[in-house]
């Protein structure tokens, strides 16, 4: 039952992954994005993780996506342009290297693992309660540090991102989407 | 409760190495700063579901809450080049990053 | 204050005039041509005036020992050069001539030089070029004597290439200063090996020991030379550069290219005379090398006659007084030679006079003719100036001999030195070339002012009489080549000789030490002695007459000896082609292998390795720029393939 699910789920995120490297419009590719990040859900619920599960819903689908999204609505990108003449040398090498990674990659981990199998899932290594308690008392400082990471990243981007006070230029960009949370 | 288990960890490992793969492939391919920026986010939750599955077969909560952390960075990362994007774009009308090549001799 | 506690102000002064014209071109290029007179003159003058007060008081001065003033020492560890002045027979007889001689020819110089450009930078060289001879002469060292030294060589390449705007002075200037280079390098190896045997070089520190342990200098040193004998080697190879003897010689007559009160000062009066002095000086070391003594007085002898008979041919008026000097230098070279230094410093003393006197004269003629220097064009000019000519006319008979002139007197001196120690070689060189002497100066006297005037039209309209400026030093100097000879008559005329033993102080004394030197100074019968005087007169009265014979018409007689014998004119014409054995022998594969080390070496291999390093790096920079494509894709590609790579290295 469960491996039925695992290769139903993992099949949908390798195809909608590749959708995302390969489509033309961006759009469709973060839609597809989108499934493969629910997919993955699916694979942490399998692994005994549903709070991660529900953290990629909520979080990655749910709100960086659609922040993708946002920025290209305001943009306006279309298709990508046709690929300009000696590309492929590049689109060659670089999926040979993915290539080689995989194939070195995947006898490792499969050594790596080899004989071992995962515990019975325990009530205590599920429960939301006791990873809270990890989070809050082992990682506090580390918590606390992400905390600051994200407040730097918004004031980051809304400075990055924020309309020149007189740009000369006739580049008038539309307004910042994280103008809006500026402080 | 008892979960279910009999779906070997080593898969979604697996798993997580194409993955990876097809976001570096997607990350070196594409041209549209948006579409490199997707490729990435693949990586990442490609590292996520190893992580996940390593805390799995060591019974051990820390890949968790490491994957956690990396989620809030992706956030920030996603919100930061976001805004790069958007500041590129206002100067050159574009974000194909064959476009941006100021780092040419 | 004594006058003589002032000595430091007579090398001081004409350098101080020669900053300060310096200066004044510097900052102030439109100042009054008179204050360039008013220093160049002046500050001479003071120091001339300066030295005659100091020597007056040195000679009537109760202590006859030397004077010496230092001003500081300059000390490396536990070697120390003091800068110290020295005042004794020998530097006072130089100081007079370098002061009394040099101030007149800067006397000269204001008219002479009148309607040069340039006026003020000759002074500002003429003055620092009497500084550095001062210098010179003054040291009590040879340190402070080889700064002197260089600085009248410095000089020397100055004013010789003065008139830098053509094409022939600055070479002449080179070809001096490099020729001196040659010798003063033997005069400096020479130094450093006095300085390594006593540490020292001040005379006074090193004359004494040597008397007092004269054998240490007889053993073996190197080259196959006692230790004097190769001192005193290096040092004449030093004078021969200064002094311009065989083989070194031939930068002295190219110094014509100078403007003539040059010539005179330094061609003629006081430079050259500086490998005199220098051996002169060192006369405590030849004495102990009599082997380099004959090899001197060799090479003085052949220089004389070599130069004198050069000078048979030359229709340069410059040229002819510029190898009679070469020719006199060589005459005091063989009086030193022979131990006979204080001939030597007589003959330097009148030479000083007469040459100077008839290099002013002979730039008195040049002045008048605009600037013409072949005697083929003058002829006649007894009339136009009549001071000239008779001044130069004195000159000439001092230099050619005649009894009762300067010349007679110090050349007989040299030839009578050189018969009574037995050279009667050399004697028989030393006659013929004072045979000569009279000849070819007096075949210039002729050409130039008797006869009828065979210049142009032009040339004959323009002729005149020099103004006072330039006159008045020529009747000083004449008086001068009449006079100087008078304080060193010899004894046989009646005289007291008084000259040598002024001088005698100066002469190292080995009597005690080393009786065989003693036994040198063989007396000599009287009636000999009158015998040798009259063949040196003789030969002087046959020369002169022979020449008026000649040219006395204003005809080129000697013109029946060149088509008589054209080999022997060629040769002489041709200065026995030193000149062009130098460059085939010694310029051109010098000059061959400098162009190999500049091409085959410095170039390809010295260069060749810097540029093959900025060619490889160039390469690998254009390598390394064509992977800067600016694509972040492409570096993102090389990024990813580094880690596969690494990762590959960590698994394998």
């Amino acid at each position: 039952m469960e491996a039925a699910i695992f290769l139903l789920f993992a099949v949908i995120a390798l195809g909608s992954a590749l959708m995302v490297v390969t489509h033309k419009s961006p759009v469709y590719a973060t839609m597809s994005l989108v499934v493969t990040l629910f997919s993955l859900a699916v694979m942490f619920v399998l692994l005994g993780a549903p709070f991660i599960g529900a953290l990629q819903v909520l979080v990655y689908a749910g709100a960086i996506v659609v922040l993708f999204l946002f920025v290209l609505m305001l943009l306006n990108i279309s298709k990508e342009e046709h690929q300009q003449e000696g590309q492929t040398v590049h689109r060659w090498v670089a999926l040979l290297g993915a290539g080689a990674f995989v194939g070195l990659l995947v006898p490792l981990l499969y050594r790596a693992t080899q004989g071992r199998n995962a515990g019975v899932l325990t009530e205590e290594f599920v429960s939301i309660r006791a990873f809270a308690r990890d989070l809050f008392t082992r990682y506090l400082l580390q918590f606390e540090i992400v905390g600051l990471l994200l407040l730097v990243a918004v004031v980051a981007a809304t400075v990055v991102a924020r309309k020149p006070p007189a740009a000369p230029s006739g580049a008038s960009g539309t307004e910042s989407p994280v103008s809006e949370v500026e402080p | 409760m008892s979960l279910p288990s009999s779906v070997p960890v080593s898969w979604f490992l697996v798993l997580a190495a194409l993955l990876f793969a097809i976001g570096i492939a997607g990350a070196l391919t594409r041209r549209n700063g948006i579409g490199i920026f997707l490729s990435i986010e693949l990586m990442l939750n490609a590292v996520n579901v190893a992580l996940v599955g390593y805390s799995r077969l060591l019974g051990e909560r820390t890949g968790q809450i490491m994957v956690l952390f990396v989620m809030a960075v992706a956030a920030a990362e996603a919100a930061v080049g976001l805004g790069l994007f958007i500041a590129v774009y206002r100067q050159r009308r574009t974000i194909d990053v064959n476009r941006l090549n100021l780092m040419r001799w | 204050m004594r006058p003589l506690d002032l000595l430091w102000l007579v090398p001081a002064l004409p350098i101080a005039g020669a900053a300060l014209n310096g200066l004044i071109c510097l900052f102030w290029p439109k100042a009054p041509k008179a204050t360039a007179t008013l220093i160049g003159v002046g500050f001479p003058g003071v120091s001339m005036l300066v030295a005659l007060a100091a020597i007056w008081q040195y000679l009537h001065g109760t202590n006859p020992a030397p004077f010496e003033q230092t001003l500081w020492s300059w000390t490396a560890g536990t070697f120390s050069i003091p800068i110290a002045f020295l005042l004794d027979p020998l530097s006072v007889v130089m100081l007079f001539i370098v002061t009394f001689v040099g101030f007149w020819i800067h006397v000269y110089s204001a008219g002479y030089m009148s309607h040069e450009p340039g006026y003020r930078r000759y002074f500002a060289y003429l003055n620092l070029f009497m500084g550095a001879m001062l210098l010179l002469i003054l040291a009590n060292n040879f340190l402070v004597m080889f700064v002197g030294w260089e600085g009248v060589g410095l000089c020397s390449y100055l004013l010789i290439g003065f008139y830098f705007d053509q094409s022939f002075p600055p070479q002449a200037g080179r070809k001096a200063f490099i020729v001196n280079r040659i010798g003063d390098f033997a005069f400096l190896v020479g130094m450093f090996a006095l300085a390594a045997k006593y540490g020292t070089l001040t005379y006074s520190k090193i004359f004494p020991v040597v008397v007092g342990a004269p054998e240490a200098l007889k053993e073996h040193y190197a080259l196959g030379l006692t230790f004097a004998g190769f001192v005193a080697l290096c040092f004449f190879i030093g004078a021969m550069g200064k002094s311009a003897q065989i083989p070194l010689y031939v930068w002295l007559p190219d110094a014509m290219a100078g403007p003539t009160p040059v010539s005179a000062l330094i061609h003629a009066a006081t430079m050259v005379t500086a490998g005199v002095y220098m051996v002169v000086r060192s006369n405590a070391i030849y004495q102990l090398a009599p082997e380099i003594g004959t090899f001197v007085a060799v090479i003085g002898a052949f220089t004389a006659i070599l130069a004198a008979s050069i000078g048979l041919v030359q229709n340069d008026i410059k040229k002819v007084l510029a190898y009679s000097t070469v020719s006199q230098l060589g005459y005091m070279f063989l009086a030193a030679g022979l131990g006979a230094y204080t001939a030597a410093v007589f003959h330097l003393g009148t030479h000083a006079f007469f040459k100077a006197l008839l290099f002013l004269g002979s730039g008195s003629v040049i002045h008048s003719m605009g600037g013409e220097q072949d005697m083929r064009k003058m002829g006649g000019l007894r009339k136009y100036m009549p001071i000239t000519f008779w001044t130069f006319a004195l000159g000439t008979a001092a230099i050619a001999g005649v009894p009762g002139l300067a010349g007679f007197f110090s050349k007989d001196e040299i030839l009578h030195n050189t018969a009574a120690t037995g050279h009667w070689g050399l004697f028989a060189i030393g006659l013929f070339t004072a045979g000569l002497t009279a000849f070819y100066m007096v075949r210039a006297v002729a050409m130039t002012f008797f006869g009828k005037f065979r210049g142009t039209h032009d040339q004959e309209h323009h002729l005149h009489e020099s103004p006072w400026v330039m006159t008045v030093p020529l009747l000083v100097l004449a008086a001068g080549a009449v006079g100087s000879g008078w304080v060193g008559i010899p004894e046989l005329l009646g005289g007291g000789n008084t000259f040598h033993h002024f001088l005698s102080p100066v002469i190292a004394d080995f009597s005690n030490r080393l009786p065989e030197h003693a036994a040198e100074q063989a007396e000599m019968a009287a009636s000999t002695e009158w015998l040798l005087l009259i063949a040196s007169v003789l030969a002087g009265l046959i020369g002169i007459g022979y020449a008026f014979k000649l040219y006395g018409r204003g005809e080129f007689g000697g013109a029946v000896w060149a088509k008589r014998f054209p080999a022997v004119y060629r040769l002489l014409d041709h200065k026995y082609w030193v000149d062009e054995i130098y460059d085939r022998l010694i310029i051109r594969p010098l000059g061959a292998f400098s162009r190999f080390l500049w091409k085959g070496f410095d170039d390809t291999i010295v260069d060749g390795s810097v540029r093959a390093l900025a060619w490889a790096t160039e390469l690998t920079a254009e390598g390394g720029r064509l992977s800067t494509t600016g694509n972040v894709r492409s570096y993102a590609l090389y990024f990813f393939l580094g880690v596969l790579g690494l990762f590959w290295w960590i698994l394998r």
